[in-house]
């Protein structure tokens, strides 16, 4: 889209991710398409069951297989495709050149493991470091997520320590090996709001330090906005807006971003009545040939109904909003 | 540590102790006495051999004397066989049991556990079908059936091993799988559903995040918690091993613990019934403890207290 | 991993006071038919105790009737599964060991049921000082070595049967009380703890406070909430205790130590036919395969109503 392929660190096209399920096939990502530039911060937006997790976990091939399977597309980083590479070569990327972090601190860590064996683990398996060593790093690598007293704290064990303190080390862990790629998943939805602050702050100041892209998934737009240069936003696994973060909130294209924006508290006008979009997103398992907002679209009409494309609207910003396409209305 | 362990073993001393008295005055409820059986012993023969064991006295003096013996570890002599003591009868028979017991229960975890975790990796195909049926035949058919039939087959018809005996190398290896194999059956299924359990946790998904491999992922992340049913089972299980015992023991002609402990319980040998029983509560409890000692250090979260 | 369907339960408050219970167990019921394998398990196992009750009223030939002249003969028509070496009929011989070991597990269940349920109730509800003795004691009642006991205690008071005699004029011998009365006292200790167990979560979770808060009374939270909860895990571990107690009563009277003949019991018959297995192996086959079938098919159900009847697992 707008990151010449030549820039991209990634480009994902056309991908499918389904779900065999006893109540059907889900279709959680119905034909996705992005790509990031290095260095970029890219905002995935929508809410639980929008995809937008799906989306990531099959960059890495993380979904179980089965139920889930990976239809088709490419996602290509740095010339290969992840999709399709052997099991081996993604092995060599994952925790090297590609990071997660995930929305659960609680349960991401394994809680039989001390933290130390975990932390390093990334350095033992990539860079085959001598342990004496990789446990210096790790030290390291905890004081700069603000661990306090590191040195011993490396050798307890994750029920010792809180949630936000749990998920600095799940980044340190991340970000151990100084990956070209950060993909956060919700990191911050389990926390404390305080403590959702700190987490943020954290990952700006180190990705700005290193350097690398971030995705960063949330449903929280206003978490979007302080971070994130694009946004994507995801609606029923595909993506419904795509732009520049100030484009996205200052001229939304699509009517679910402009309802997403209405139900954020911090965005409205005192006294004004808190937005609600009614309805409920709809059943993946069923067929979706039209726009999948329609049920719960203010703006829909008739021929909403009819299948519909993601299409760039203005300079760099995409809409898959029949309507907004044909210029019928302005959000 | 030291502190659990050492509490522990004094709760086991209550609990020894009913043991000890519950065994005491069942054997003298139960009607028949240890030198009823042989016909025709002289009245005044019995009342001396009575004398001889104090088995005159009244119940109540025997009950504290044999509770003083017991404080010492004195099991007493045996009735049955006058020239030993049960102590001695014990020491001999118990290692026989001892080895059975140790080769049946290596042949239990090794195959247990390797079953269960090929069949947890990849749930509802034929990597897991297969070892989860041989595992159902495995507890459906339990030792009496199994003992008999192998003994048989690999004994009197294919002669490989001798049908029965316990005097070379090789009469191990039948009643082992024997007995083995049923709690081999039991193993993978614990193994299975443990392993299950783990291998669907986040922290699974994180440990191949970053990249590990397949293997590692079982071995380093999975194993420690998947194992914590089968560690649970150990107890009950090495307790049924040795129960166990009896039966292979008497299929397979051994001269173990089992079949002492029947035949003492028929003869009405008091001290070798009481010996025995004792002997095997204080073996069940230390297990028990051994098990909840190794299931808090497999378990971090888990304190001694 | 968020699929679909992660919606959250938007039941409005007032959806708790209709029929809370019925539609779990419905669900549980489609998902146990769907099944094939439990369902052909159930089947099985009733047409199985059907046999073991009517058959013997059916058949001519009886369970202790010998034929010295005839012994050991291979199944034929007039004896389906064989004679033993007395020339006993082995097909009414397995029926009458079939009834034994129902009873067997009727007398476990009952008694897991009645003492176990209570106890681990009690103290689950209760709680506090009632709830550490009661648990204490199953703690301790736990580490006995109980089969080692069960084996003292069918050894030492077999001799009592002279005394009760009597009972046999009704059909009732003397070994088959005693074996219920070992076995019962052994069963209900695992049920105690679970049913306590599932109380005391039950006690804290949410709905269970959300149905005090709608002020519903404790009768009533008991009844609907609670005991729905309950019966699952006690029916599933009900179905896990049959088998056990089956083996056990196999396993006594291989050893001897249980029913005695002419009565008829499966671990009496594979004890039987271990001993002439060379020449006569039909009489070691049919009654350790009945056995096995029958623990087979009770294994299948019981899996079968567990996965029925665990809520959390039919999220998957």
């Amino acid at each position: 889209m707008n990151a010449s392929p030549s820039s991209a660190l990634l480009s994902v096209s056309n991908l499918r991710t389904s779900f065999y399920t006893r109540n059907g096939v889900v279709r959680a990502v119905n034909g996705v398409s992005f790509s990031l530039g290095k260095g970029e911060t890219l905002g995935i937006v929508g809410e639980s069951g929008s995809g937008k997790s799906v989306t990531c976990y099959s960059l890495m091939r993380l979904i179980p297989q089965p139920p889930g399977k990976i239809e088709s597309g490419s996602a290509l980083f740095d010339g290969i495709d992840l999709l399709t590479a052997p099991e081996e070569l993604l092995r060599r990327i994952r925790g090297k050149r590609i990071s997660m972090i995930f929305q659960d601190p609680m349960t991401s860590l394994n809680p039989y493991l001390r933290i130390e064996d975990q932390l390093i683990e990334p350095l033992l398996i990539h860079e085959r470091m001598p342990r004496a060593e990789a446990v210096k790093r790790g030290i390291r690598a905890l004081e700069e997520v603000g661990v306090p007293d590191a040195a011993r704290r490396i050798r307890g064990y994750p029920h010792e320590f809180s949630g936000g303190m749990r998920q600095r080390v799940m980044i340190a862990m991340a970000l151990i090996t100084r990956p070209e790629l950060l993909i956060a998943d919700e990191p911050t939805t389990a926390l404390d709001v305080t403590v959702q602050a700190q987490i943020l702050e954290l990952v700006k100041r180190l990705q700005q330090e290193l350097g690398m892209a971030v995705i960063w998934i949330t449903h929280d737009l206003g978490v979007v906005a302080g971070f994130c240069q694009r946004v994507l936003v995801m609606y029923a696994g595909r993506i419904v807006e795509s732009a520049s973060t100030e484009r996205l909130f200052a001229r939304p294209k699509h009517p679910y971003t402009r309802a997403l924006q209405s139900s954020i508290p911090a965005l409205q006008s005192k006294g004004a009545e808190l937005y609600t979009i009614p309805g409920l997103p709809p059943d993946l398992s069923k067929p979706l040939p039209g726009c999948p907002f329609v049920p719960r679209c203010a703006f829909a009409e008739e021929h909403c109904k009819q299948p519909v494309e993601l299409m760039e609207v203005e300079p760099s910003h995409h809409s898959a909003c029949l309507r907004v396409q044909r210029g019928e209305i302005q959000l | 540590m030291l502190r659990f362990i050492l509490r522990r073993l004094l709760q086991t001393i209550p609990v020894l102790f009913v043991v000890a008295t519950v065994t005491f005055f069942m054997l003298r409820v139960a009607p028949g006495g240890p030198f009823d059986e042989e016909k025709r012993i002289p009245e005044e023969i019995v009342r001396k051999l009575e004398a001889h064991y104090g088995l005159d006295k009244p119940l109540w003096q025997q009950y504290l004397i044999q509770m003083k013996n017991l404080l010492r570890g004195d099991f007493g002599p045996s009735f049955k066989y006058p020239k030993r003591t049960v102590n001695e009868l014990i020491a001999d028979a118990f290692p026989v049991s001892l080895e059975l017991g140790c080769y049946a229960l290596l042949v239990a975890l090794t195959l247990g556990i390797v079953a269960g975790v090929i069949a947890s990796l990849r749930p509802n195909t034929a990597s897991d079908y297969v070892p989860m049926a041989l595992a159902m035949i495995g507890i459906c058919f339990p030792t009496f059936v199994t003992g008999p039939l192998l003994s048989n087959y690999f004994g009197l018809q294919l002669g490989w091993f001798n049908p029965g005996g316990w005097f070379f190398p090789e009469d191990r290896v039948l009643p082992a799988l024997t007995l083995g194999f049923y709690y081999a059956a039991y193993i993978s299924r614990l193994t299975r559903g443990g392993m299950l359990e783990v291998l669907n946790q986040d922290y699974i998904r994180t440990a191949r995040a970053k990249g590990a491999s397949e293997s590692r992922v079982v071995v380093r992340h999975a194993l420690k918690g998947g194992l914590l049913p089968v560690v649970s089972f150990m107890g009950p299980a090495a307790a049924g091993l040795l129960t166990g015992s009896f039966v292979v023991e008497t299929i397979f002609n051994i001269p173990g613990l089992g079949r002492f402990f029947v035949m003492s319980a028929f003869n009405r040998d008091y001290t070798m019934v009481l010996g025995t029983v004792l002997f095997y509560a204080t073996l069940i409890v230390l297990l028990n403890l051994v098990v909840d000692v190794i299931l808090v250090w497999l378990n971090p979260k888990l304190k001694f207290e | 991993m968020s699929v679909a369907a992660e919606l959250p339960n938007l039941t409005p408050p007032d959806a708790i006071e209709a029929e809370p219970g019925s539609s779990l167990w419905l669900d549980a019921w489609h998902r146990l038919a769907k099944n094939r394998l439990a369902l052909i398990s159930a089947i099985l196992l009733i047409l199985l105790a059907g046999a073991c009750f009517i058959g013997p009223l059916v058949v001519t030939n009886t369970y202790y009737e010998q034929n010295l002249a005839l012994g050991a003969t291979p199944p034929s028509a007039r004896h389906w599964l064989g004679t033993d070496k007395l020339g006993r009929d082995q097909f009414v011989r397995i029926l009458i060991g079939g009834r034994v070991s129902i009873m067997v597990a009727l007398c476990a269940t009952f008694v897991s049921l009645t003492i176990g349920v209570t106890w681990g109730a009690i103290a689950g509800f209760v709680g506090g000082k009632l709830d550490a003795v009661m648990m204490r004691i199953v703690d301790i009642l736990y580490s006995l070595p109980f089969t080692i006991f069960v084996i003292l205690l069918m050894v030492l008071f077999k001799d009592f049967e002279a005394r009760f005699r009597w009972l046999e004029d009704y059909g009732i011998p003397f070994n088959l009380l005693l074996l219920f009365g070992a076995i019962g006292v052994v069963e209900w200790l695992t049920m105690a703890r679970i049913v306590r167990g599932q109380v005391m979560s039950l006690r804290k979770q949410e709905f269970i406070e959300a149905a005090h808060a709608l002020g519903l009374r404790r009768r009533r939270i008991i009844f609907r909430h609670m005991i729905p909860n309950i019966l699952g895990p006690v029916i599933v571990y009900t179905t896990l205790t049959i088998p056990a107690v089956m083996l056990l009563e196999a396993f006594l009277s291989f050893l001897g130590l249980g029913v005695q003949p002419p009565m008829s019991s499966w671990g009496l018959l594979i004890k039987e036919g271990a001993e002439v297995m060379e020449e006569y192996p039909w009489l070691l086959l049919f009654p350790g395969g009945t056995l096995g079938l029958t623990l087979f098919a009770l294994n299948f159900l019981g899996d079968g109503l567990r996965d029925a009847l665990d809520v959390r697992a039919s999220k998957d």
